[in-house]
C-alpha cells in the first residue's frame, strides 16, 4: 500500500523492546496523539540495530529513520545501548558522505514510562522530516526497487 | 508457507478508527497469506478458537495477529497457535492498537498504517522457523533486598514456603521506616508491637540468612541462576561475639553521631545499636565520629566490652550468594523539605518533619514519648500540620500523590490530642485522600472526636513571631486568608524513590520511572513482576504505599517466587543467537562483546569457533551486530528478517 500521497512520508523506526517500544505503548495507552507517518520495527535491544539497517532503509527510499532505545545506564541487557550509541554516532557522521541530510536520521532514548516524551519525539521528528521533504533516494532508486525486494531466503544462515 | 492474518476489532478500541475488514482484505495481497479475517476480540475464547479453527481447516503454517502490543498478549496467542498444533514461535503480532488506533484519529491513515504493520509482520513471519526451548535447573534460593516491612513479609513467606532466603539490609537493623513509627493508622495500634514479632521471626527462621549493614554490589546471571555479590560493610564490632548489651553505648565519650533512627533529633554515640528492638541487636561503630578513628586514641569501647567484640581493624567483606530469584524491596526516602524556603525548612527548629514528630511521639524516642519543641523543650499548645509537602506539587517535580500522608497526619493529630489534651491541631490540606478500609472514618474521627481543625488550602509562608511561628495561608473553601500561631509545625513530607534506586535498577537490569521508582511489568496485571524474569518488586520501591499494601505486595512477590520455584526446571527463551560455524572465523569479537558471557570459543576440527551457551544467552543480539562475518544471527531477529521488514516498509 502506498503512503498517503502528499500527507504522509515514510519514516522507519527501530525501537528496543524494553524501553522505547514500551514507551510507545505507554503513549498509546495514554492516548497521546501522534502523526501517523512512523512505522515501528521492534528489535530486542538498541544494540541489535546494525547501522546498516538504517542505511538500507534510507537507500531504500525511507524519508527518515528514527532509532530509540533505553536511556544510557538503564538497559535491559546491561550495556546494549552503549554499543548502540557508539555505532549510531559514527553512522550519523557518515550520512552526509552517503548523500543524506543528517536530519533524516536521529536516535533518542525513551523509557517505558515516558509516553509523553515519546509523543514529543515522534511529533518533532515527523515535523523535521516533513520540513526536509521526500528523500532524494526515492527518485534515484525507485526504478530499481524490483531487485531489492526479491525473494527473502535466509542466506545468512545457510 | 500458508499464513493466516487475524485483525482484531478490540471492540471499538481498534475498529473505532481502523477499518479492520479493509486491513484483512489488504492482507490477502501479501505474500503467502492464505487466510485473513477480522475478529471482534481475538484474545477472547471465541477469538482464540477462530484462530485455532482456521489453522486446522486451512492448514496454516503461521499466524499474524494484528491487535494490541505484543508486550501484552504475545504469550496468549503463542499458546493459542500451540493448541492449534503449530510451533508457538510461528506467530507474529502487528501492534495496531497502541501504535495506531489509540494515537491517530484519521481512519484512512490508520487503516493504511495498520496494513503496513501487518505486512511487516508477514514478512518477518515468512522467515521464522519453529523453535524449541531448552530446560535448565534452578537454584531454589531467593535474595530479598531491603528489610522493611515489605521485605520482611516477602522473606518470611518465602522461608515459610520452604525456600532459603538471603535478606540484605543496608542499615544495621531490619524494620525500615515502619520501625520508626509510633502508632499506625487506622487502628492506632503500636507499630513496634505488630512489627517486632515479625522481625524476631526473621532472626529466628532457620531458612533466613540476614546480612545487615550490607549492600548488593553486583548481580550476574539470569532467572533461576543469579550470582550476587554482597558487600558486608565493616562494623568494627565482631557480631558473633557482640551480645547487644549496650555497655559500650553508655561509656562512649562521643555522642555526636547522626542518630538516623531518630531522624537526627538526638545525638547518638559513635558506637550504636539503633533501637532497643533492633534485629540483629548488634553494635556498629560510626568511624566518622569515633575518637579511635578520628583522633587515633580512645579505645573505651574495646576496654569496656565484656565479650571483647570490638575490632578497629575490621574491613569490608564481599560474600557471594547464588539465588534463583530476587525481590527488590528497597523502600523510599522522605522528601527534603528544605526545598520549600517559605516553610523555613531547616532554619526554624520548630518546623519538623512528620517522621521526626513520629519519633517524638514514640515512648522509645529521643524525648521518651513527650512532645517537646526542639527549640526550648516546651510542650506545644498549638500544632500546625501542613500536608502535601513534596507531594502533588509540580514545582518541586513531585506531581504524584504520596498516598499515605493524609492518613498519617490524621493519626498524628489524634495522637497529639492524646498526648496534650488541651492542645489544638490545625491541618492545612489540599484534598483528603483516604481510600483504604476504615480510612475515611478515621480522618473524620480526627476532626469530629479529636477536634482537629481542617483548613483546605496551602500555606504561603511561615515566619517567626516571638517564641511562636506565624503560619499564613489561604482557606480556599471560605475564600479568606488565615493566620495561625503555632508552637510547632509538622510538615507531612511526601515519599520519593530511595536514593540510589536507579543505581540498583541498573544492577538488576530493571526499569525505573522518571522519579526513580522501579517499574512493574504491567501496571494492572503484573504489578509485582518486572520485565526481567526472576526479579520481583515489593513495597515502596515500586511506588508510595501504606503498610497494608506493602505487606500485601511482599506476600504477592513471595507467591511469585514460590510459583517460579515450584517447577522442576525452567524453560529458556529459544529466541537466542546461533553461530553459523561455516562463516565464523574465530575472531572472538562476539565473545568479548556479549554482556552476559554467553559466548565461548570452542575448538571445532582444530579451528577456534564461537558457541552460544543457550541457557545463558538473553537474546539481545548485540553479538549479531558485532560479528564481522554475519556468522552470529539472533533467531527471529536475523539480519534478513529485519531487512525484509525494512524492505516491506520502503515499497511505494
Ligand atoms: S564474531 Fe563472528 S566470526 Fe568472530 S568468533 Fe564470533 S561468530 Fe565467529
Ligand atoms: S544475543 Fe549474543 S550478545 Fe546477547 S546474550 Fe546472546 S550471545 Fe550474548
Amino acid at each position: 500500500m502506498p503512503v498517503l500521497a502528499g500527507r504522509e512520508l515514510r519514516i522507519v523506526g527501530f525501537l528496543c523492546n524494553w524501553c522505547s517500544y514500551g514507551g510507545a505503548d505507554t503513549a498509546g495507552v495514554g492516548r497521546f496523539t501522534q502523526p501517523t507517518d512512523l512505522r515501528i520495527i521492534r528489535v530486542p535491544c538498541s544494540g541489535r540495530i546494525d547501522p546498516l539497517f538504517v542505511v538500507k532503509a534510507l537507500l531504500g527510499g525511507a524519508d527518515g529513520v528514527l532509532v530509540s532505545g533505553c536511556h544510557p545506564r538503564d538497559c535491559h541487557y546491561a550495556s546494549g545501548n552503549f554499543y548502540a550509541r557508539r555505532r549510531l554516532e559514527v553512522l550519523k557522521g557518515m550520512l552526509p558522505v552517503l548523500g543524506f541530510e543528517p536530519g533524516r536520521f536521529e536516535y533518542t532514548w525513551v523509557s517505558a514510562s515516558e509516553g509523553q516524551r515519546w509523543q514529543q519525539v515522534v511529533t518533532r521528528f515527523t515535523e523535521q522530516i516533513h520540513a526536509l521533504g521526500p528523500s532524494p533516494a526515492r527518485d534515484i532508486l525507485a526504478p530499481r526497487r524490483g531487485l531489492a525486494s526479491g525473494k527473502g531466503g535466509d542466506s545468512a544462515r545457510a | 508457507m500458508k499464513i493466516g492474518v487475524f485483525v482484531c476489532h478490540c471492540g471499538s478500541n481498534i475498529e473505532g478508527t481502523v477499518d479492520t475488514a479493509a486491513v484483512a482484505r489488504a492482507s490477502l495481497e501479501f505474500p503467502e497469506v492464505a487466510h485473513a479475517e477480522d475478529v471482534m476480540y481475538s484474545c477472547s475464547e471465541p477469538g482464540q478458537e477462530a484462530i485455532i479453527e482456521a489453522v486446522r481447516s486451512k492448514g496454516l503454517d503461521g499466524v499474524v495477529v494484528a491487535s494490541c502490543t505484543p508486550r501484552m498478549h504475545e504469550p496468549t496467542f503463542r499458546r493459542a497457535v500451540e493448541r492449534a498444533g503449530l510451533n508457538r514461535y510461528m506467530l507474529e503480532m502487528a501492534n495496531i492498537r497502541e501504535h495506531v488506533s489509540w494515537i491517530g484519529k484519521n481512519r484512512e491513515a490508520n487503516t493504511n498504517k495498520s496494513a503496513d504493520l501487518v505486512r511487516i509482520a508477514v514478512e518477518k513471519l515468512r522467515r521464522n522457523r519453529p523453535l524449541t526451548p531448552k530446560r535448565f535447573d534452578i537454584t531454589r534460593r531467593v535474595l530479598v533486598i531491603g528489610g522493611g516491612v515489605a521485605g520482611i513479609q516477602a522473606a518470611l513467606d518465602c522461608a515459610d514456603g520452604g525456600m532459603e532466603v538471603v535478606l540484605v539490609e543496608k542499615t544495621s537493623s531490619i524494620g525500615g521506616k515502619m520501625a520508626k513509627l509510633d502508632k499506625t493508622f487506622p487502628t492506632v495500634d503500636c507499630s513496634s508491637c505488630i512489627l517486632g514479632p515479625k522481625m524476631v521471626d526473621v532472626a529466628q527462621h532457620p531458612n533466613i540468612t540476614l546480612y545487615a549493614c550490607a549492600e548488593v554490589e553486583e548481580i550476574g546471571g539470569y532467572v533461576g541462576n543469579f550470582t550476587v555479590k554482597v558487600r558486608r560493610k565493616a562494623t568494627y564490632v565482631d557480631w558473633v561475639k557482640c551480645t547487644g548489651c549496650g555497655a559500650c553505648m553508655e561509656k562512649c565519650p562521643s555522642k555526636k553521631s547522626h542518630d538516623s533512627f531518630n531522624e537526627g533529633l538526638g545525638g547518638a554515640p559513635a558506637i550504636n545499636i539503633p533501637f532497643p528492638q533492633a534485629i540483629p541487636k548488634k553494635a556498629v561503630i560510626d568511624p566518622a565520629f569515633c575518637r579511635q578513628f578520628v583522633k587515633g586514641k580512645c579505645g573505651v569501647c574495646a576496654k569496656i566490652c565484656p565479650t571483647k567484640a570490638i575490632d578497629y581493624s575490621m574491613r569490608d567483606e564481599v560474600v557471594e550468594e547464588k539465588v534463583g530469584a530476587i525481590v527488590a524491596a528497597t523502600g523510599f526516602d522522605l522528601f527534603d523539605h528544605s526545598k520549600y524556603g517559605e516553610y523555613g525548612g531547616g532554619r526554624y527548629p520548630d518546623v519538623i518533619t512528620s517522621l521526626q514528630y513520629e519519633r517524638m511521639l514514640s515512648a522509645s524516642g529521643p524525648t521518651g514519648g513527650h512532645v517537646k519543641r526542639p527549640s526550648d523543650g516546651r510542650e506545644p499548645r498549638s500544632v500546625v500540620f501542613i500536608q502535601c509537602v513534596g507531594s502533588r506539587d509540580k514545582s518541586v517535580d513531585r506531581p504524584y500523590c504520596s498516598g499515605f500522608c493524609c492518613m498519617y497526619t490524621a493519626k498524628q493529630a489524634i495522637l497529639t490530642k492524646d498526648h496534650i489534651p488541651d492542645s489544638q491541631s490545625t491541618v492545612f490540606y489540599m484534598d483528603i485522600r483516604s481510600p483504604g478500609k476504615l480510612y475515611d472514618e478515621f480522618t473524620r474521627r480526627a476532626m469530629e472526636e479529636y477536634g482537629a481543625r481542617y483548613v483546605r488550602g496551602r500555606v504561603a509562608m511561615i515566619t517567626p513571631k516571638g517564641r511562636k511561628l506565624l503560619v499564613r495561608g489561604a482557606d480556599t473553601l471560605l475564600g479568606t486568608q488565615v493566620e495561625v500561631e503555632a508552637d510547632l509545625v509538622v510538615l507531612a513530607v511526601g515519599a520519593e524513590a530511595a536514593k540510589g534506586s536507579p543505581h540498583l535498577a541498573e544492577k538488576l537490569r530493571i526499569s525505573y520511572d522518571k522519579y526513580g521508582f522501579f517499574m512493574e511489568s504491567h501496571p494492572k496485571l503484573r504489578p509485582v513482576e518486572t520485565n526481567t524474569a526472576g526479579v520481583y518488586l515489593a513495597g515502596c520501591a515500586q511506588g508510595p504505599k501504606d503498610i497494608p499494601s506493602s505487606v500485601g505486595q511482599g506476600s504477592a512477590a513471595a507467591s511469585k517466587v514460590l510459583g517460579l520455584f515450584s517447577k522442576a526446571q525452567l524453560e529458556s527463551d529459544p529466541q537466542i543467537s546461533q553461530v553459523n560455524l561455516a562463516r565464523c572465523v574465530g575472531c572472538a569479537k562476539c565473545e568479548s562483546t556479549c554482556p552476559f558471557g554467553a559466548i565461548h570459543m570452542i575448538d571445532f576440527r582444530g579451528q577456534p569457533k564461537a558457541e552460544v551457551i543457550e541457557t545463558v544467552c538473553q537474546g539481545c543480539g548485540i553479538c549479531a551486530v558485532t560479528c564481522p562475518q554475519g556468522a552470529v544471527q539472533l533467531e527471529h531477529f536475523t539480519d534478513n528478517q529485519i531487512l525484509a521488514e525494512v524492505d516491506a516498509l520502503c515499497r511505494f
